[in-house]
């Protein structure tokens, strides 16, 4: 079947079955790498991307339910590796094998474009779907605080101060 | 002493069933490293024009930092700024000498061998500057890439040197000399992963993304019972299916024995090769296949308890130490304590599920690969499909994680084999269901202790008979232990004995292998006695330590001969309990601190946790500190600190959580869910992390860290609610984690 999505800005059209999880879509049609297949039952959090704006597990998101819809993955979090998560990502040298790392950003993306200034309650909340078999959790989550800062401060220079509008649930 | 490939493998004959002996036969280490040889720095550093460095990185990366690390070695001796260094992981090729990850063993591997690499190319640099300069090579000194003339102050770039060096004849390596500790500039400073960018942006750099012209994608289907051999199957309605290009039985011949030989490669089974790896997946869903299940299909946990206990009451079938004579002591002791101690199989469950990718074209073969030991791999691709080992190269991908599950080259050989059949590049991917139904688990075990104390509270006789998985006089891999475990030596009458079920899955190393659950029996165990004997649990292995009952054997101080050095189990033993302020804080009802230590891959470890229990059972992990001496420097500072603490994470969810068990011959656990690892909000919200440097080379932190945990935790719990667990998971008893 033909679906319609948008992946990162650019509107693509594919030819697949219409049960076709969108995270394989997204590796094996479009060659899009960046989001990680760790489980492919809901558990792990390695296939995180947003789907108009909200974080879900493209594992479990079929293409037809996302058709039409805009996605962004890890490639298109930003143009040049310059997302406050990002920066923070490098300052604190969160990973260690790298391979939750994406979906651990694109979670922490998801609740920074609502809270900017997060407890850590708020990043527990936030980032308890994503495993790091690694045991990165306490650079992730000083990395997340890290920044958070760093959007705040940016978004003080250039705009009038918005308000945190606390935790958002988990999907 | 020194550490080049040579003496690995005299090292590895000497420790007598180490880990490095267990992980490389000889001949497959001969295989790997062939004839030892110098390594030569221009396979390891590249100088261009414009005074940049690009430097290999020849280990695999499996998230230990080897790739960060070992050309932090060579740039240090080569005296260049970090940020002109640019870092390469290099293909597998034996003029890089020992390329694999394991063991711990990367760091005392590369460092003399890699800072001889850089000293080498900072001295043709320094000769080809002083010819140039027609002045003696003792005026002449270096710093940030370039050779400066001390008397004129005149200076060129390492970048307008490197073509003069090529000319050169290389000076004997030991000739060389190496920088004073004190001018470090990059070893011992905090220096962030090289591939930090690239992971965070997304870029295909694993294993799993490697991406070909033409490329196919394909699953491979084998018996849920292992050796089990396809007999029939529905591969013509399959070929029908969705993006299914070919479908095909793989037959091998019967793997025979009590127990399966490392490393057994192709198994039985049914590859599906379509245009996407879901198209394989799905298809595979409707596999109708007819097994021959073999002679393992019996296989159940619940014997292997049951039939354990029973062994526990009969004459062990070996002795592997004993010291004095117990009986006797066992008999005039004041006191005597038992317990039996438990510990399940699991699996590595690394988040990245094994993979590969290859091409088969004109009696060669390519291979992309995550493999922590690539050499072995590509001799048994070459057997596999036989071809010369010349006709197999191999390119090396950073891994999702590693823990000894890639020290197996299972899926590189079915990946190799269904691209000889097919003829086109394929990219073979385990599910999470594959790759925990067909691990080569942490073997598990059962051990029965009995100890005695005299008046005076000193342990004066332990027993240990431990059942394990074997053959006759074989261990299944990462099944036996040492006869100089710890506390051997320090007990006047002791006895190690074993005896073993035979076991038809596979068993491999996890990281920090053996020890990962050995710590946990003897440190609990001897938690066990120090309350028996009604004293500190720190105050009494302090005075363990102090009064060993026979002296340190010859070639103690041989990191690998697995001698444990008193001075510096002390040192980390003191050094934690000062800094968790142990004995002298008071703690809320409910809230227990445990310690322990141990002592493995050369490194040494205490640890100590803070933990509450609620009426319900559930635990939370507070706090933990950690001190480790691990030698003189601690190469990378901020990666050595993640490593820690995500060992302890580690150790937490093995203590609380993960175990597989069989079930008529097949693994019971599928995913994630029944196989569980701590997320963040469970994980200890701090872990502090304190280094002791002694006048040792540096050794390894992949492994040496996580064994403590799983005792202090134990010994906290036991602390804050009086329970001695002597199982683990600790689900089994009913805890949770919090
Ligand atoms: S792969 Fe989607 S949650 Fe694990
Ligand atoms: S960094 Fe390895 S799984 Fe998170």
């Amino acid at each position: 079947m033909q679906f319609k999505i948008t992946v990162n800005g650019k509107a693509t059209n594919v030819d697949v079955p219409e049960d076709m999880p969108l995270l394989w879509v997204l590796r094996d049609v479009l060659h899009l790498n960046g989001t990680k297949y760790g489980c492919g039952i809901g558990q792990c959090g390695a296939c995180m991307v947003h789907v108009n704006g909200r974080p879900a597990r493209s594992c479990l998101t079929s293409i037809s339910s996302a058709a039409n819809a805009k996605v962004v993955t890890i490639e298109g979090l930003s143009i040049d590796g310059s997302h406050p998560l990002q920066v923070a990502w490098k300052d604190v040298d969160v990973p260690q094998c790298g391979y939750c790392q994406a979906g651990q950003i694109m979670s922490a993306a998801a609740l920074l474009a609502t809270n900017v200034n997060p407890t850590d309650k708020d990043i527990d909340n936030a980032l308890d779907g994503n495993l790091c078999r690694c045991g990165t959790y306490l650079r992730i989550r000083h990395a997340v605080h890290a920044a958070a800062k760093i959007k705040r401060e940016s978004t003080k220079k250039t705009a009038p101060k918005t308000t945190s509008s606390g935790s958002k649930k988990r999907q | 002493m020194e550490i080049n490939r040579r003496s690995f493998l005299q090292a590895t004959a000497l420790t007598g069933g180490g880990i490095l002996l267990s992980l490389y036969p000889e001949t497959q280490a001969k295989a790997q490293f062939g004839p030892p040889a110098k390594l030569s720095p221009s396979a390891f550093v590249k100088i261009h024009p414009d005074g940049k460095v690009t430097l290999m990185a020849r280990s695999p990366e499996v998230g230990q930092g080897a790739k960060t690390m070992m050309p932090m070695l060579i740039a240090e001796e080569l005296d260049v700024d970090w940020k002109s260094v640019k870092v390469e992981q290099s293909d597998f090729d034996p003029k890089y000498g020992f390329q694999f990850a394991g063991g711990s063993f990367g760091t005392p591997g590369s460092w003399e061998p890699l800072r001889r690499v850089g000293a080498t190319m900072r001295y043709l640099l320094v000769i080809a500057a002083a010819q140039e300069w027609v002045v003696p090579t003792t005026e002449c000194f270096t710093a940030s890439g370039r050779v400066f003339h001390r008397p004129t102050n005149k200076s060129l770039g390492y970048g307008e040197l490197a073509a003069k060096t090529s000319a050169l004849p290389l000076p004997d390596p030991k000739a060389v000399p190496f920088k004073d500790p004190k001018d470090y500039k990059i070893i011992g400073r905090s220096t962030a992963g090289v591939d930090v960018t690239q992971i965070t942006t997304g870029k295909p750099i694993f294993g799993i993304d490697v991406t070909l012209p033409n490329m196919l994608y394909a699953a491979y289907h084998k018996c849920p019972v292992f050796g089990g051999k396809v007999v029939s199957a529905n591969l013509e309605e399959i070929k029908k299916m969705y993006g299914v290009r070919h479908a095909f039985v793989v037959e091998v011949p019967d793997i025979m024995g009590n127990i399966l030989p490392s490393d057994p490669g192709l198994e039985s089974g049914i590859a599906i090769v379509a245009d996407n790896w879901w198209a394989a997946q799905s298809a595979r869903k409707k596999l109708n296949v007819v097994w021959n299940e073999g002679r393992w299909a019996n296989q159940n946990s619940e014997d292997f308890a049951k039939r354990a206990l029973e062994m526990s009451t009969q004459t062990p079938a070996r002795t592997v130490k004993v010291d004095g004579d117990i009986d006797t002591a066992l008999q005039g002791a004041s006191k005597t304590v038992e317990g039996k101690y438990v510990y399940p199989f699991i699996s590595h469950a690394t988040l990245e599920p094994q993979n590969c990718t290859a091409h088969f074209k004109d009696g060669k073969i390519e291979i992309w690969s995550t493999s922590q030991v690539p050499g072995s791999g590509r001799s048994m691709v070459a057997k596999q499909l036989g071809i010369p080992e010349s006709a197999v190269t191999l390119y090396m991908l950073r891994a999702g994680g590693g823990f000894g599950r890639r020290l197996t080259n299972d899926y590189m050989v079915e990946a190799a084999y269904i691209a000889k059949q097919v003829g086109v590049p394929v990219k073979l991917i385990w599910s999470r269901e594959d790759d925990m139904a067909h691990d080569y688990y942490r073997p598990g075990g059962f051990q029965f202790l009995k100890a005695g104390l005299d008046a005076s509270g000193k342990v004066v006789a332990w027993r240990n008979h431990y059942v394990t998985y074997g053959d006759g006089n074989r261990y299944a891999d990462a099944a036996d232990m040492r006869p100089n475990e710890f506390p051997q030596r320090f007990i006047a009458n002791f006895g190690l004995y074993s005896s073993v079920l035979p076991l038809g899955i596979r068993t491999g190393y996890l990281r920090a292998p053996g020890s990962n659950a050995f710590a946990f029996v003897i440190q609990s165990f001897i938690d066990e006695l120090a309350h028996a004997a009604g004293k500190d649990p720190l105050a009494f292995r302090l005075e363990m330590l102090a009064n060993p009952a026979f002296p340190s054997p010859p070639g103690a101080n041989n990191p690998f001969a697995g001698n444990l050095d008193v001075k510096r189990v002390q040192g980390v033993l003191e050094l934690v309990a000062e800094k968790a302020g142990w004995g002298k804080r008071v703690l809320p009802k409910g809230t227990g601190m445990g310690i322990a230590f141990h002592f493995s891959h050369s490194g040494y470890f205490a640890e100590v946790a803070e933990v509450s229990v609620s009426a319900q059972k559930g635990v939370k992990v507070h706090k933990v500190w950690v001190a480790g001496d691990i030698g003189s420097h601690i190469i990378n500072p901020i990666a050595a600190e993640n490593m820690v603490q995500g060992s302890v994470v580690d150790g937490l969810s093995e203590l609380m959580s993960q175990e597989i068990t069989l079930k008529s011959g097949r693994v019971v656990q599928t995913n994630y869910h029944q196989h569980k690892m701590a997320r963040m909000s469970q994980s200890p919200a701090r872990i502090e992390v304190h280094f002791l440097t002694s006048e040792n080379a540096p050794t390894g932190l992949g492994e040496p860290a996580l064994p403590p945990i799983l005792p202090a935790i134990a010994n906290a719990i036991f602390a804050a609610t009086g329970e001695r667990i002597r199982e683990i998971p600790f689900s089994k008893s009913g805890y949770t984690l919090e």
